[in-house]
């Protein structure tokens, strides 16, 4: 067992709580009501102990364990409490799950994004299990008189083997949370594990599949009222003015006015992205009232003029300057086009490129774009309010809710202890529920009517509102000398408005004389994290581009791969590249041996891609079948590195959902825009896959390894791009250059 | 406003609505099932799909002067305690991602089942395609739609 210092919050350890049923400070709400899980087998018991914040026992030995981290579908909400189980060595059967309010003096960094919630989670979960497993064994050797070190633990029970006691847990769960803290835990050798490493089913399955109130759509309170709010039709205009007089008398309408998110003055954080600052707001008694109202109200809107914003950075505060305009797809595709010849940053260089490509017998050059995405969560944006003059009760689907909370304090004036921000399952996330400015306007809206109120977007409100993913350009050259070795390497890329270029990764370090220059061009739409942000383009602009050189070269796409990898790794050029080419290497070699690829069958036309992003390594090798002039995606071969896997049937259906996710965004999804006006507002124009479109079959199998695990919510998205651009070549003839690769060309010729 | 007489889940229950409202706002306001979701209101997710009669049908577009005396049955009242075949399957084969999509996909899938006990892949794309998984759980979805019709 290795030793380690307990270094979670203070205020986890406060002791215990003798009220019945609930907890002192993790109260039990409408959202962390103890209903059973299905295995369950005990029945709730008279009293809980709370041994710290992460969870508690009950006399009779079942055991709460507080999720602590946002779930929006990535199943943390049953792999986080596995970890803090297999520390405290209980039996899973006795576990019932809790989401955790925001707390920050307890939690760290309760967000979900960047697949970090387990990475980052991981010693202070193990530590929480462990905490209160070291407490219960002190309490059984005070109970039992005998030295602690002979106690062991096992599936919820404290075993003393010369003296034949046992107790559950829930005997000792007491006389536990009155234990001191010790000062040093043992955690667990990896190969003693027995929760981890095992699938365990979604502790939220059983009330999802039977349409239990989960979401923060489903939330509602007494007397509470219902809002939605019209933003401009464009981006580059603002609010003007409105006549309400009509709307007011419609059946169920209560009042309709304008909020302002943020006042004039107001220093944004990152999380803060609005687009629209000034906005109209119908508030009613029912939904379908409100709709109705909304279609009737005329708001008379302006060309909003160039505005400068304060924004707190991570490198401190700077002003944002947002154009005026009215922007068209049309035109930042010739705007990204002219950036060509421009000068750009050069982010990287190794050696000597450019002499390199004047030596060079080969010249490859190829040029990659992609559209804007809307994140399109299923669950459109919204957020219950409840905000009195002492209060702020804020209920909903919320990715940051520690940031959206200073926010919200902020906005209303009241200190950060009044707020209380609870957490709903959220369907979807993605990225979009980083930015919680909905939250803020709940707020605002249910200040100004002195009422509870819950806040819905419609889908046209949602997907029109921004926070998108950017569009971007990536132009890629290789030089090859006359033994069709790759000599140099250059990549010119941007997007509106950043740029998604990663220049520290591969093939960066493999390559003797490399280049990367970057740039970026200004916009008013708003944009925001897209799962796997940058990434989910670049990936499959290089991957596609690795792919043409090695057939230019002549070369097996993933030896060519290899051959790369190798270089990086006994010889790298540079110091600062991201990646362990190891274990990108790792990946490649499963995912040619799981597919078989070195024996290729009849009527399958195959794509492979590697990636490493988000702390995780992926390849994916991807089949293609041809019916009747259509392609279809017979099966996937993925293999992922991404350290110790908790819950590997769960992560199996994160990773097939980030390859469909990744497949269904490239071929057929688009966000354009006409005169600031977006040009898709419903799920009648924009694409999304759908299961006709799906891969036939999916196989996932994951590096064996005992690294700490880093994340899974985003490393499967990006490359599989790649994989199938790549396989539709093989398939059809043709490069896929430019996204959605249904508008690109005909799919088949 | 009007009084409608609906018959959901087997009960009969009494409402005071626009006669436009879709069914879809009448179960989520007014009778407190929020089982059923909205997506985009235009009948293109299926998030909203409930069965009229066995059938599944978008309730979004539905409005509730239009029900009649057709049975309403939704996903709080596909079965008792979940242990519609279809449910089950979903358990097993731990379907959900965010969960949000899955009261639809299951009610598709179970009108699906209730007329085509063997469903092929082709048959369960053509009658599952009006629902979209944005987490894109399809492969699991049709797998568990596999194992129900077994059962
Ligand atoms: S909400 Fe009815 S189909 Fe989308
Ligand atoms: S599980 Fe999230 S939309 Fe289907």
């Amino acid at each position: 067992m290795n030793k380690v210092k307990t270094s979670i919050g203070r205020r986890s350890f406060i002791k215990r709580s003798t009220i019945a049923g609930g907890g002192i400070m993790l109260s039990f709400n409408w959202l962390a009501s103890c209903d059973m899980t299905p295995n369950q087998v005990k029945a709730l018991p008279k009293e809980w102990f709370k041994i710290n914040g992460f969870l508690k026992i009950g006399e009779n030995g079942l055991i709460t364990i507080m999720s602590p981290n946002p779930e929006i579908g990535q199943n943390i909400k049953t792999s986080m409490p596995m970890i803090v189980a297999e520390e405290l060595d209980a039996n899973w059967d006795d576990v019932i799950v809790e989401q955790a309010p925001l707390n920050t003096s307890i939690f760290n960094r309760q967000i979900a994004g960047g697949s970090q919630s387990i990475r980052q989670g991981w010693n202070s979960l193990r530590m929480a299990g462990a905490t209160a497993r070291a407490m219960l064994v002190e309490a059984a050797a005070q109970n039992w008189s005998v030295n602690q070190n002979e106690i062991i633990t096992s599936k919820g029970q404290l075993i003393h083997k010369a003296t034949g006691n046992i107790s559950g847990f829930g005997p000792m769960a007491s006389l536990a949370s009155e234990m001191k803290v010790p000062k040093e835990v043992s955690l667990k050798e990896i190969s003693d594990f027995k929760i981890i490493g095992t699938s365990r089913k979604n502790v939220d399955g059983a009330k999802i599949i039977t349409g239990q109130p989960l979401y923060g759509l489903d939330y509602s309170a007494d007397k509470m009222l219902i809002a939605m709010i019209i933003h401009p039709p464009a981006f580059g205009m603002q609010f003007k003015s409105m006549d309400t007089s009509q709307i007011k008398s419609m059946p169920g309408i209560k009042d309709v006015f304008s909020i302002k998110t943020q006042l004039e003055d107001y220093t944004k954080q990152w999380c803060d992205t609005d687009s629209f600052n000034e906005i109209a707001v119908i508030v009613g008694e029912t939904t379908w009232q409100v709709m109705q109202a909304k279609k009737e109200l005329e708001v008379k809107w302006e060309l909003a003029p160039e505005k400068t914003e304060k924004v707190q950075g991570w490198a401190g505060e700077f002003k944002a300057t947002i154009p005026s305009g009215l922007e068209s797809s049309s035109d930042h595709m010739k705007l990204m086009a002219s950036m060509e010849n421009k000068k750009a940053k050069v982010v990287r260089q190794d050696g000597n490129p450019e002499a390199m490509f004047k030596k060079a017998v080969k010249v490859v050059e190829r040029t990659y774009t992609c559209p804007y995405l809307a994140h399109n969560t299923m669950e459109p944006m919204n957020f219950f309010a409840d905000v009195t003059d002492d209060k702020a009760t804020l209920v909903g689907p919320i990715q940051t809710p520690e940031a959206m909370e200073k926010s919200v304090s902020s906005r209303l004036g009241m200190p950060l202890e009044k707020i209380d921000i609870q957490m709903t399952r959220m369907g979807g996330g993605f990225g979009r529920r980083l930015y919680g400015h909905f939250l803020t306007e709940a707020a605002v809206i249910s200040k100004t009517m002195k009422s509870p109120i819950k806040l819905i977007y419609t889908r046209e409100d949602d997907m029109s509102q921004g926070s998108y993913r950017p569009t971007y350009r990536a132009t890629y050259r290789a030089a090859l000398d006359k033994n069709n070795n790759l000599i140099a390497f250059h990549v010119k890329a941007g997007g509106i408005p950043e740029s998604p270029i990663a220049a520290n990764r591969f093939p960066a370090g493999a390559i003797d004389h490399y280049l990367a220059e970057s740039w970026e061009l200004k916009s008013n739409i708003s944009v925001g994290a897209f799962r796997a942000p940058r990434s989910n383009f670049i990936a499959g602009a290089e991957q596609s581009f690795l792919d043409e050189v090695a057939e230019i070269a002549e070369k097996d796409p993933i030896q060519f791969r290899l051959d790369l990898l190798q270089k990086a790794k006994e010889n790298p050029v540079g110091k600062d590249n991201d990646y362990d080419a190891s274990r990108y290497a790792g990946v490649l070699e499963l995912v040619r041996e799981k597919s078989n690829w070195d024996n290729s069958s009849e009527g399958i036309h195959r794509g492979v891609s590697a990636y490493f992003c988000h702390n995780s390594y992926v390849a994916n090798v991807l089949d293609i079948k041809v019916e009747n002039g259509n392609p279809i995606i017979d099966k996937i071969y993925c293999t992922v590195d991404c350290g110790i896997v908790i819950n590997p049937d769960a992560a199996k259906n994160l990773s097939e959902g980030g390859l469909i996710d990744g497949i269904g965004h490239a071929f057929y999804s688009s966000m354009s825009f006409k005169d600031g006006v977006p040009e898709q507002q419903n799920f009648d124009k924009y694409r999304l896959i759908r299961h006709s479109e799906a891969p036939k079959k999916i196989q996932v199998d994951f590096v064996k390894n005992e690294i700490s695990p880093t994340g899974l919510g985003e490393p499967t998205f990006p490359p599989v791009i790649g994989a199938l651009a790549n396989a539709l070549y093989r398939a059809s003839g043709r490069r896929y250059y430019n996204q959605p690769f249904i508008t690109d060309k005909q799919i088949v010729g | 406003m009007e009084q409608f007489l609906l018959n959901v889940n087997g009960k009969n229950l009494e409402v005071n609505v626009d006669p436009n409202t879709p069914i879809l706002w009448v179960l989520r306001d007014h009778l407190n099932l929020v089982g059923t979701k909205y997506g985009c209101g235009i009948a293109q997710c299926g998030a909203c799909t409930i069965h009229l009669n066995g059938a599944a049908v978008r309730s979004c577009q539905l409005p509730i002067s239009s029900i009649g005396k057709n049975k309403v049955t939704t996903i709080e009242g596909l079965s008792e305690n979940g242990e519609h075949p279809v449910q089950k399957a979903w358990l097993e084969h731990d379907v959900p991602q965010c969960g949000y999509c899955q009261s639809g996909q299951i009610m598709s899938a179970s009108a699906l089942l209730e007329t085509n006990t063997n469903p092929s892949d082709e048959e369960i794309d053509s009658a599952m395609n009006g629902n979209i998984c944005r987490c894109g759980t399809y492969t699991r979805i049709k797998a568990a739609i596999k194992t129900a019709s077994k059962s």
